[in-house]
C-alpha cells in the first residue's frame, strides 16, 4: 500500500480492476450517484458563496482588499505550521504504514518546555537584548524535547509492536497521546501560558515586493521552507535518508541487506519530532499562549493536511498543510459569508474538515497520492 | 413537574416515620408536603457544595467551593450541630455532570441544601432533581436567565422551585454593559464575539438586545470556538464591520489569542475592547495586552460590606482567604458564594426546631424561609429574593484595567455602576 | 537475569514512576482519601505499589509454561530490597529538589504539600529517610512473594483484593446497605475508610472462602463458559442474568443506579461501534456523530420549549422517527468514506463528528438546534400508570437502558451470527476475496454503519429524555475515542467484553462528563486510560474478553498469539509482504 509511495514511484501495483461485473450493480451506481450529487452541490455552493462575497466587496461591506490580504497571508504562514506538524505524520506513516496519533503531543512537548526556556530568557532580559540568539536557543531547546518524546514513545509503545495489524499501534499511539496531554497536565498545570511578545523587531511589518507582511509571519513561512528543503535534501541524499527509504519499501529486505531497521526507524520518529520541535517555535511566534492541549486540535489538523496530501509522502504533506491553512483560514469568510451564513469563524474547523472530506470525494487518494489497486482501498 | 412513584413512596414513609416518632414524645413537630430532615443528636447538618472544580472551568469552581467552606466554618454550628459540607461534587460545567452529581446528593436524605452549580448548563439538569428531592439549591455563579426569570415576570424554562441564587442574571449585566457602551462612552458600533457555551452567549445576546434598544447598532456578532488559536480570521469577520468596540465576554485561553493577535489585523487599531467577568481572572489580566481593556461584572468592592450572619467583611475575607488557600480568589464570585452559604444556613437555623438533642428541619419550610430572604446584608450587598429565586444584591460594575501588575488597583478603578 | 545492571535499572524506573506520580500532584490528592482508617491512605498505596510490583515481577521472572522457573525466595527478597532502595532514594532526591528551589512557577504541583504526602507528614530529612526505608521494606515484601507456600499466597491475595475492593468501593457498599445505615457505620470510619476491625474481618473471611471453595467457581465458570450456547446450563445462567438485571436495580441505591444509567448509555453505544470496529473492521473515529443525531433529534422532536426548537411529540412517537434520521446519517457518512482507503477512514469520520457537533453548535441553525443555549425542556419518557419516568428517576429509569441494551445486544448477537455478520467476517480478513466470493462489500459497510448509527442513536434518544436539557458538549470528539477504548479494552468483537470495558472504565474510573466510583481519579482519569490503552495494547491486544470466536482462533493457532487480529480489517491489509507474513 501507500507506504513507500513517496519513496518509490516506481512501486509495482497489482491492480485487479474493479470494474469486474459483480461490482457493477445498481448499488454501486446509487453510491456514484450520490458521490457525484455532493461533488456538484459542493461547487454549486463554492461558487455562489465566492460570487457572494465579491458581490459584497464590491458593494463595500465586509474586509478591504487590505485586510484580506492580511488573511492570506496569516493563514498561509499557519498552513505552513501544519505542515511541518504533518510531515511527522507522513514520515513515521512512510515507513512504519500506522498513524502516530501521538505526533501533536511530541509537537506540545516541546512547546511547553520552551516555554520555560523562553520565560526564564525573557526575565533576566536575555530575550530583548538578543532576539535571535533567543529564538535559536528556544528551537533547539524545544527541538530536542520533541525528538527525545519522539524516541521515547517509539521505544516504549511502538517497537514491540512493529510487527503487529496496524489498528493496535494506532491505538497505542491514542494512548500515549492521552498520557502524554495528561502527563504535562499535571506536571504544568492545566491553565494557558503565554510566552513572552516576539523579540526585537519582529512583530513590525516587513516589505517584501511591494507588500507589507508582519515579521513573524515572515518567518514562520521562511523557516518552514528552509525545514522543509533540509528535509527533503536528508531523505534523498544521505545514506540515512536512502536507508529510510529503502526501510519503507520493505522492512525485511533491507534488514537482508545490511541496513539497521531499528536505528532507521528511531531516526525517522527523531526527524519527525524535529519536524514538530520547529513547528513548536513557530508556533511560538504565532500564537504565544499554550495549554496541555495545545498539541491535540493542531495536531488532528495535521494528520488531517498529510492526508489532504496523500499520506507518506513529504511534499504531500506540506502542499496539504497549507492549503488546509487558506481553507480553513479564508474559506469561511469567503464562502459562507458569501452564502448569508452568520459568524462564520465559529464554522472553521468544520470548513476545515469538510474541505478534506470533499478533496477525498474528489480524489479518494489525496492531491499527491498516487493511485492505488482496488486492493489497497478500504 | 410530575412527581414519580418512589417519590411518593418515599414522601409518605418519611411522613409515617415523622408521626410515628412525634407520637413518641418530646416536641409536636409535624412534617410540612416536602418532608422533613430530622438531625439526630451528635449528627452534623449536612449540605454539599457542587461546582465545576476539575477541567477548564476550575478556575471558577475553586473559590467557589473554598469560599462555601469558609462560610460554614464562620458560621459555626446550629443549635448546637456543626454543619458539614462534605466532599466538594463535581458538575465538571456540563448537564449531564451536574445530573449524575445531584443524583448523588439527593440519594443521602440527609442533606438539606446544595450550593452549587457554578455553570448553568449544569444547572439546567441538577435543579430537576433537586427541586424534585425537596431540597433547596443556591447557585454563586449561574447566569442564564432560563434558570430562574426574564426580569419581566415570567419564570424561565429551567426554573423549578427550590432554586436560587446569589449571582446576577445576564439580563442584567448585558444591560449594564450596554448602557455603559452606549451612554458613557459614546459608541454606537460593536461587534460582539462569544464562544458557544451558553453563558458567553448569554451575555452577548443580551448585550445585543439592550443595545438595539437604546439605540445602537451591532455591525457583527460571531463567536469562536472553544480552543481555537487562530484569531486572525476572527478579527477579520469583525473588522470587515468597522466596529468601534469589541465585546467579547469569554474566557482567559481565547481572550488571551484574541488580544495578542489584534495588532496583526488592519482596521482594528483604535478598535476598544471589553469582556466580562469570566476574563477579568489572573492569567488573562497579567497579559500585557490586556492593559487598557473594560470589564463588565459584579462589583467586588465588597471590602466595606460586612456578612450579618458572620460579621465578617469582604477584607477580613479575602485576607482569609489567602492564608487559608495560599492565593487569591481566581475568580469573582467567592462573595457570591459566601453569601448564598450564609443565606442557606441563617435560613436552616430560623426553621430548625430543637427536639430535645434532635433537630428538625421542614424541607417546605425552608423554602419558603429562603424565598422571603430580604434585606440580608450580605459581602455582595443588600440581598433580596425575588419569586424566581434571583437574590442578587445585583450591582454590576465596569472597570478599566490599568494595571497589569496589581490587579485590584485595576478592579478598584471603577468607571460605572449599574444596578437596575 | 538477575544481574546487578537489571536491578539498579528496576529500581531506577520504580523512583521515576514514585517521582512521576508525586510531581503529577497524584499522591497529594489520593492522600485525601483514606482506605483503612487511619492507616492506610490511597496516595500511600498508589506511591508504594510501584517498588513492590517491580520486586515482584523481577522475583516472577517470565512465565513459562512449560517448567516452573526456579526462585529463591531470600534473592528475590534482596532484590526487590535494592530496588526499593534505589527507588526511594531517587524519589528522595527528587524531593530534595523540590524542596530546595522554588519549581512552583512551572511545575505547580511540585510544593512542599507534595514532600508531605509522599512522606506521611514527616518533612524533609526524616521523611525521606523513612520513605526510603519503607520502599526498600516494600520492595522486598514483594521480592520474597514467592518464598511463601502457595495456598498462603493466593490467601493473602484474595484476602488483600477483598479488603481493597471493600475499602475502594465504600460508595456501593453505603448504596447498597443505605437501608441499614448502622452497618455501613460499623464498617468505615466516620471519615470515610475501613475501620482496622473490618478490615481483618474481611480479609478473614475472603481468605477462608477462598480456601474452602478454592477452584470450584473457577471449575463452574469453565463450565459455563465452555457450555454450548443452547445448553440447559447455559440457558439458566442468562434466565438468572436476565432476573438479576431485573431484581438488582430495586436493592440499589440512587447513586449506583445513576451510575448504572451513565454505565449503559456507553454499554449502548459500545455495542454499537463493536458493529462498525470489531464485527466489519471499519475504524470509525466519529462515532459520536450519530449518538448526537439521537439525541438531538429526540430533542427537537421531543422538547416543550417556547423558543420555538421542540414540537412536542411523546418519546415513543419520536423514536422511530430518530432511528430513519440516524440511519440516514449513517448512509450519508458512509458513503463517501466507502471508496477510501483504510486510514483515511480514521480521520473523516473524526471529521465529520466534528462537523455535526459544529453546527449543532452554531449559530446559523440555532433556530433549529438551540445553538450554545441547548436544548431545554425535553420530557421523560412516559410510561402509563407511572407517568414520565426521567434522570430524576434513576432507579426507574435504568429498566428503559436495560431493555435497550439488552436490544442492541440481540441485535448485536443476530447480526454477527447472521449472512451479513459472516460477510462482514469475510470483508474483515479479506476484502477482495469477499468480493471474489460474491459478497458486496458497499452493502456491507453500509449496513455496518446504519446498524452502529441505529443502536448509537438508541442511546441518544435515552440520554436526552434523562437528562432533559442537552448541550453540544456532551458530544465532542473524546466521547468518540473513549467508546473506541472501552470497546478496545474489553475485547473486540465481544458482546460481554463491550460491557466489562463500559463497566471498568465509565463505572470505575468515569467517562467524559460522569465520574465514576472512584472520584479522586478524575482529575487523572485520561492519564490512567491513556496508560491503560497503551498496557493493554503491549500485552493483552485481544482485550480483557476476547470474543469466543476469536478465543477459539487464537487457541488454534498458539504460535502467533494475534493471530485473529492479523487478518482483522482494513487496517492490517493494505501491503502484500504484510498479509503473506
Amino acid at each position: 500500500m501507500g507506504r513507500g509511495s513517496l519513496y518509490a514511484p516506481f512501486r509495482l501495483v497489482t491492480t485487479t480492476t474493479n470494474n469486474s461485473r459483480s461490482t457493477r450493480r445498481f448499488k454501486l451506481n446509487w453510491v456514484d450517484g450520490f458521490l457525484w450529487f455532493i461533488r456538484v452541490t459542493a461547487v454549486i455552493a463554492i461558487v455562489v458563496g465566492i460570487t457572494g462575497s465579491v458581490q459584497n466587496f464590491i458593494a463595500g461591506e465586509g474586509p478591504t482588499l487590505e485586510q484580506w490580504r492580511d488573511l492570506v497571508i496569516s493563514s498561509l504562514s499557519t498552513g505552513f505550521m501544519y505542515g511541518l506538524i504533518a510531515l511527522g505524520y507522513s514520515m513515521v506513516y512512510g515507513v512504519l504504514g500506522f498513524i502516530n496519533f501521538a505526533h501533536g503531543e511530541v509537537f506540545m512537548s516541546g512547546s511547553m518546555v520552551g516555554l520555560i526556556a523562553a520565560t526564564m530568557l525573557f526575565d533576566n532580559g536575555f530575550w530583548d537584548a538578543n532576539p535571535w540568539a533567543s529564538l535559536l536557543i528556544v528551537l533547539v531547546i524545544a527541538m530536542i524535547v520533541s525528538t527525545t518524546v519522539a524516541v521515547i514513545t517509539e521505544r516504549i509503545a511502538y517497537r514491540r509492536l512493529r510487527n503487529a495489524p496496524r489498528l493496535i499501534p494506532l491505538i497505542t499511539s491514542i494512548g500515549v497521546s492521552f498520557f502524554l496531554q495528561y502527563a504535562f497536565a499535571g506536571l504544568f498545570g492545566v491553565g494557558v501560558r503565554s510566552y513572552p511578545a516576539p523579540p526585537g523587531g519582529l512583530n513590525e511589518d516587513v516589505v517584501i515586493f511591494g507588500i507589507e507582511i508582519q515579521g513573524t509571519k515572515l518567518l514562520v513561512i521562511g523557516v518552514a521552507l528552509i525545514s522543509m528543503v533540509g528535509l527533503w535534501y536528508f531523505v534523498t541524499r544521505t545514506k540515512i535518508g536512502r536507508s529510510m527509504r529503502a526501510v519503507a519499501e520493505d522492512k525485511e529486505i533491507a534488514g537482508l541487506m545490511g541496513i539497521n531497521v531499528d536505528r532507521t526507524i528511531v531516526t525517522t520518529f527523531a526527524v519527525g519530532g524535529a519536524m514538530a520541535g520547529v513547528a513548536a517555535m513557530l508556533w511560538a511566534l504565532l500564537f504565544r499562549a499554550v495549554d496541555f492541549l495545545t498539541g491535540f486540535l493542531p495536531g488532528i489538523k495535521a494528520f488531517t493536511a498529510a492526508v489532504l496530501g496523500g499520506i507518506g509522502n513529504l511534499p504531500g504533506a506540506m502542499l496539504g498543510g497549507v492549503l488546509l491553512g487558506l481553507f480553513e483560514g479564508v474559506g469561511p469568510l469567503l464562502v459562507l459569508s458569501g452564502l448569508g451564513i452568520p459568524a462564520v469563524s465559529q464554522l472553521k474547523d468544520a470548513v476545515a474538515f469538510a474541505a478534506l472530506v470533499l478533496v477525498l470525494v474528489f480524489k479518494p487518494d489525496g492531491l499527491l497520492g498516487e493511485r492505488l489497486g482496488s486492493e489497497d482501498r478500504a | 413537574m410530575k412527581k414519580n412513584m418512589s417519590t411518593r413512596l418515599v414522601a409518605v414513609l418519611g411522613a409515617l416515620a415523622l408521626v410515628a416518632a412525634a407520637c413518641g414524645g418530646g416536641v409536636d413537630f409535624e412534617a410540612g408536603e416536602l418532608g422533613a430532615v430530622t438531625v439526630e443528636g451528635e449528627e452534623a447538618i449536612q449540605i454539599r457544595s457542587l461546582n465545576a472544580i476539575t477541567g477548564p472551568v476550575a478556575f471558577l469552581g475553586i473559590p467557589n467551593e473554598n469560599a462555601i467552606r469558609m462560610a460554614v466554618e464562620d458560621y459555626g454550628p446550629i443549635q448546637g450541630h456543626d454543619v458539614e459540607v462534605g466532599t466538594g461534587l463535581d458538575d465538571l460545567c456540563s448537564a449531564d455532570g451536574g445530573q449524575s452529581a445531584a443524583a448523588t446528593i439527593v440519594a443521602d436524605d440527609a442533606v438539606v441544601g446544595v450550593i452549587g452549580t457554578s455553570c448553568s448548563g449544569a444547572a439546567a439538569a441538577a435543579s430537576p432533581l433537586i427541586s424534585d428531592a425537596g431540597l433547596v439549591m443556591v447557585s454563586a455563579s449561574n447566569t442564564s436567565p432560563s434558570l430562574t426569570s426574564d426580569l419581566a415576570g415570567t419564570a424561565g424554562e429551567n426554573y423549578y422551585e427550590g432554586y436560587y441564587r446569589t449571582a446576577h442574571n445576564d439580563l442584567f449585566q448585558g444591560q449594564a454593559a450596554a448602557n455603559f457602551v452606549f451612554d458613557n462612552l459614546g459608541l454606537t458600533k460593536v461587534a460582539l464575539i462569544h464562544d458557544g457555551d451558553p453563558y458567553t452567549n448569554g451575555l452577548t445576546t443580551a448585550f445585543q438586545d439592550a443595545f438595539i434598544e437604546l439605540g445602537g447598532e451591532i455591525v457583527v456578532h460571531t463567536a469562536v470556538a472553544v480552543g481555537d488559536t487562530d484569531m486572525v480570521p476572527v478579527l477579520t469577520e469583525v473588522a470587515g464591520g468597522n466596529p468601534e468596540l469589541i465585546f467579547f465576554p469569554i474566557f482567559p485561553a481565547e481572550a488571551t489569542a484574541i488580544v495578542q493577535q489584534i495588532a496583526g489585523v488592519a482596521g482594528l487599531e483604535d478598535v476598544l475592547l471589553m469582556a466580562a467577568d469570566g476574563a477579568s481572572v489572573t492569567n488573562f489580566m497579567e497579559i500585557a495586552e490586556s492593559e487598557g481593556m473594560y470589564f463588565s461584572g459584579p462589583d467586588t468592592r465588597f471590602a466595606e460590606n460586612t456578612n450579618e450572619a458572620t460579621g465578617v467583611n469582604g477584607e477580613k475575607f479575602l485576607s482569609d482567604y489567602e492564608s487559608e488557600w495560599g492565593e487569591p480568589p481566581s475568580a469573582d464570585f467567592w462573595g457570591h458564594a459566601y453569601d448564598a452559604t450564609t443565606i442557606l444556613l441563617t435560613a436552616i437555623e430560623e426553621v430548625a426546631v430543637v427536639d430535645g438533642d434532635k433537630l428538625h428541619i421542614d424541607r417546605a419550610l425552608l423554602r419558603q424561609t429562603l424565598s422571603d430572604t430580604s434585606g440580608f446584608a450580605g459581602l455582595i450587598g443588600s440581598i433580596t429574593c425575588d419569586e424566581f429565586g434571583d437574590c442578587g444584591a445585583a450591582v454590576i460594575s465596569i472597570f478599566q484595567h490599568v494595571d497589569i501588575v496589581d490587579h485590584q488597583a485595576s478592579k478598584a478603578n471603577i468607571l460605572y455602576t449599574y444596578s437596575g | 537475569m538477575k544481574s546487578p545492571a537489571y536491578t539498579r535499572r528496576l529500581g531506577l524506573i520504580a523512583g521515576t514512576v514514585m517521582s512521576f506520580t508525586g510531581a503529577i500532584g497524584m499522591i497529594q490528592t489520593f492522600n485525601e482519601r483514606t482506605l483503612i482508617n487511619p492507616y492506610l491512605r490511597m496516595g500511600d498505596l498508589t506511591l508504594y505499589m510501584t517498588p513492590f510490583v517491580l520486586a515482584w515481577l523481577a522475583a516472577r521472572g517470565e512465565p513459562n509454561p512449560l517448567h516452573e522457573p526456579e526462585r529463591e525466595p531470600m534473592a528475590g527478597a534482596a532484590q526487590g530490597a535494592v530496588v526499593g532502595l534505589i527507588a526511594g532514594a531517587l524519589t528522595s532526591v527528587f524531593l530534595l529538589v523540590i524542596n530546595t528551589f522554588d519549581l512552583t512557577e512551572f511545575f505547580p504541583n511540585m510544593r512542599p504539600a507534595t514532600i508531605d504526602a509522599m512522606t506521611f507528614d514527616l518533612g524533609v530529612p526524616v521523611g525521606l529517610v523513612v520513605l526510603t526505608a519503607v520502599s526498600a521494606f516494600v520492595g522486598a515484601a514483594g521480592g520474597y512473594i514467592f518464598g511463601l507456600p502457595e495456598h498462603i499466597r493466593r490467601g493473602l491475595g484474595r484476602a488483600t483484593g477483598w479488603v481493597l475492593a471493600f475499602a475502594l468501593f465504600e460508595v456501593v457498599v453505603a448504596d447498597i446497605l443505605s437501608f441499614a445505615d448502622i452497618i455501613v457505620d460499623v464498617i468505615y470510619g466516620p471519615r470515610g475508610g475501613l475501620q482496622i476491625w473490618s478490615a481483618v474481618i474481611i480479609g478473614a473471611l475472603a481468605w477462608w472462602l477462598s480456601a474452602r471453595y478454592q477452584g470450584q467457581v473457577k471449575e463452574f465458570s469453565n463450565r459455563v463458559r465452555g457450555a454450548d450456547a443452547k445448553s440447559r446450563l447455559r440457558r439458566s445462567m442468562i434466565a438468572l442474568g436476565v432476573f438479576a438485571a431485573i431484581v438488582l436495580p430495586m436493592l440499589l441505591g440512587g447513586i449506583l443506579n445513576e451510575l448504572l444509567v451513565n454505565v449503559s448509555i456507553f454499554i449502548l453505544m459500545g455495542l454499537g461501534l463493536n458493529i462498525v470496529v470489531g464485527y466489519a473492521g471499519l475504524l470509525d473515529l466519529g462515532y459520536v456523530a450519530f449518538f448526537a443525531v439521537g439525541a438531538y433529534g429526540t430533542a427537537v422532536l421531543t422538547s416543550t420549549s417556547e423558543a420555538g426548537i421542540g414540537l412536542g411529540l411523546n418519546w415513543w412517537l419520536a423514536l422511530p422517527i430518530v432511528l430513519v434520521m440516524a440511519s440516514i446519517a449513517g448512509l450519508m457518512v458512509g458513503t463517501p468514506v466507502i471508496r477510501m482507503r483504510g486510514d483515511y477512514l480514521a480521520i473523516v469520520t473524526l471529521g465529520f463528528g466534528e462537523i455535526v457537533r459544529i453546527l449543532l453548535l452554531s449559530d446559523w441553525l440555532t433556530p433549529f438546534f438551540g445553538g450554545a443555549q441547548g436544548i431545554r425542556r425535553i420530557p421523560g419518557i412516559p410510561v402509563p400508570f407511572i407517568g414520565e419516568v426521567s434522570g430524576t428517576d434513576p432507579q426507574l429509569f435504568i429498566y428503559f437502558m436495560l431493555l435497550f441494551v439488552g436490544l442492541a445486544v440481540y441485535i448485536s448477537y443476530r447480526a454477527q451470527n447472521s449472512r451479513i455478520g459472516r460477510s462482514w467476517a469475510a470483508m474483515r480478513e479479506d476484502e477482495d476475496v469477499a468480493e471474489a466470493t460474491g459478497i458486496s462489500t458497499v452493502q456491507a459497510k453500509l449496513l455496518a454503519f446504519v446498524a452502529g448509527a441505529i443502536v448509537a442513536s438508541f442511546a441518544g434518544a435515552l440520554f436526552s429524555a434523562k437528562v432533559g436539557t442537552v448541550f453540544t458538549n456532551s458530544f465532542d470528539v473524546l466521547v468518540s475515542i473513549i467508546i473506541l477504548v472501552l470497546v478496545i479494552v474489553g475485547g473486540m468483537g465481544s458482546i460481554p467484553g463491550v460491557m466489562v470495558g463500559a463497566l471498568v472504565l465509565i463505572g470505575i474510573l468515569g467517562g467524559p462528563k460522569s465520574p465514576g466510583l472512584l472520584q479522586e481519579f478524575s482529575e487523572f482519569k485520561l492519564l490512567i486510560y491513556g496508560g491503560l490503552l497503551v498496557f493493554m495494547m503491549l500485552t493483552r491486544p485481544e482485550g480483557l474478553i476476547p470474543s469466543v470466536r476469536r478465543s477459539r482462533e487464537l487457541h488454534a493457532d498458539e504460535l502467533t498469539q494475534d493471530a485473529w487480529l492479523d487478518k482483522g480489517g482494513d487496517f492490517a491489509r493494505g501491503d502484500g509482504e504484510e498479509v503473506a507474513t
